[in-house]
């Protein structure tokens, strides 16, 4: 039994209808990339996962356990979901340590001094030691983000979404988040939807090709960058390639 | 002239600090319990489902639509008539917070509105609760934001207190209102009482702004801006 199960999500705002029947699954530990053109439904999808916006139809399970179901006790099931903003949304009257360990305090229960520990920890893993009594506003895009992966890593979750993590980002900051995303493949499941095809092409076990609300083809990454069997995933690829490098 | 005016000030002071004492007593119960009410008001207002909204909407605009001068008539000499009894001070007290109440209410619905949705998005994707989110994320911030509008409402209060003398409380401006009565030295004790609540006006907002301060965090409310770094 995979993982996540992730089964026929339909989704509409008012008439429009954003997601048009999405499945698929992942494994523990496994990263999968979602592509795509913008407007297409990926960050509904990810919403749709944790419920921060339920889909309208289609069921979720996770670990055995269907999220979908209005009986499920959701603030449980997204202590095991992270999730990273595009915009970081830290808690801005919080110091950087503070937006780690609340989670741990508030939701887990755990002890303040116990909770400052792992906070710390947690906020060495992504490289941000020095900056730990900082409050947001005073951290630098790059930093923030690392903040808010820090925030998603305390809690164990079983899986984290990423919502284009490095879209708010300047370019030459983009690279210190995605080593911090790279280093975690393999240790927790990633589910990250991100133009940046050098990530995709080198972290993914899995690439998935999103529009119009549907997945149009999916597969290993060498497989899609070179030989996509459908004619939007290759035009897609080659566009955003060019522009996002394949490096 | 001048000794003549000071013997006047020392004669006047006991009933000037015994008036005093109830204005500061009906500024700060009525602010205070006013804030606990304008807390719960807003908060419904803003998370509330239809029927709890449209009974705080109902509230507060009752409130602000009717002068406090009335409303205190209608606890103090209204209610009476139906068997509910209050001494001055008691009617005083329940006018003045369920007042401030409605306005504080506004402040700090307009403060909980201003911080951005991300923020209870993000507390509710760690695993918390509705309440658990307002209480450690949003509020916080919201409070924050309110500081200055909160602060023109404590001085309002301050000042406005005066109202409860038409219902026989004795404070300050009741007690000025009662020596001139027997002295006729009006302009001699209404500028002593109008001195008094300039400084009272003054020293209040200055220890408000220090806490502001003490309280303030980059890039929250206020502050907004201070400390910021390019991103």
């Amino acid at each position: 039994m995979a993982m996540l199960d992730v089964k026929n999500i339909h989704k509409s705002y008012d008439d429009n209808e954003i997601l048009r029947g999405v499945s698929f699954t992942m494994e523990k530990e496994e990263t999968k990339v979602i592509i795509g053109p913008s407007g297409t439904g990926k960050s509904t999808l990810l919403r749709c996962i944790n419920q921060l916006s339920p889909p309208d139809a289609g069921e979720v399970w996770l670990d055995g356990e269907e999220i979908t179901n209005p009986a499920t006790n959701i603030n449980k099931i997204r202590e095991k979901i992270g999730f990273v903003f595009q915009d970081f949304n830290l808690f801005t009257h919080l110091t950087a340590l503070r937006n780690v360990s609340i989670g741990l305090e508030k939701v887990k229960g755990m002890e303040k001094e116990t909770a400052r520990k792992r906070a710390m920890d947690e906020l060495c893993r992504v490289g941000l030691d020095a900056q730990t009594k900082q409050y947001p506003a005073q951290l630098s895009g790059g930093q923030k983000q690392r903040v808010g992966i820090a925030r998603a890593l305390a809690m164990d979750p079983d899986i984290i979404l990423f919502d284009e993590p490095t879209s708010a980002l300047d370019p030459e900051l983009i690279g210190d988040v995605l080593d911090v995303m790279k280093s975690l493949c393999g240790k927790v499941a990633m589910l990250v939807v991100t133009h940046e095809m050098g990530f995709a092409r080198n972290v993914a076990d899995e690439i998935i090709f999103m529009e119009g609300g549907v997945i149009v083809e999916s597969g290993p990454p060498k497989e899609m960058f070179t030989n996509a069997k459908t004619q939007r995933a290759k035009e897609f690829l080659g566009r955003i390639g060019a522009l996002y490098g394949g490096g | 002239m001048t000794t003549d005016f000071a013997q006047f000030f020392i004669d006047s002071s006991p009933d000037l600090i015994n008036g005093l004492g109830y204005t500061l007593l009906l500024t700060f119960i009525s602010i205070a319990a006013g804030f606990f009410l304008g807390i719960l008001l807003a908060l419904g207002r803003v998370y509330g489902n239809k029927i709890i909204n449209g009974l705080c909407v109902g509230y507060i605009e009752i409130i602000r639509g009717t002068p406090l001068l009335v409303q205190l008539f209608i606890i103090y000499f209204g209610l009476p008539a139906i068997g509910i009894i209050f001494t001055p001070i008691q009617a005083a007290l329940i006018g003045l917070s369920i007042n401030s109440g409605a306005y504080q209410a506004e402040y700090l619905r307009g403060a909980i509105q201003s911080v951005e949705a991300g923020q209870m998005t993000a507390a509710r994707s760690l695993g918390m609760n509705k309440l658990q989110s307002i209480r450690h994320v949003v509020l916080p911030q919201a409070l924050r934001i309110a500081i200055p509008s909160w602060s023109n409402e404590f001085i309002y209060l301050l000042q406005y207190s005066s109202i409860a003398y038409i219902i026989q409380v004795t404070e300050l401006t009741a007690e000025g209102k009662f020596i001139a009565a027997h002295t006729f030295r009006y302009l001699e004790i209404f500028t002593m009482i109008a001195i008094i609540y300039l400084v009272l006006t003054i020293v209040s907002s200055e220890i408000i702004d220090r806490i502001a301060k003490r309280l303030s965090i980059p890039g929250v409310g206020a502050a907004k801006g201070i400390g910021q770094r390019n991103t």
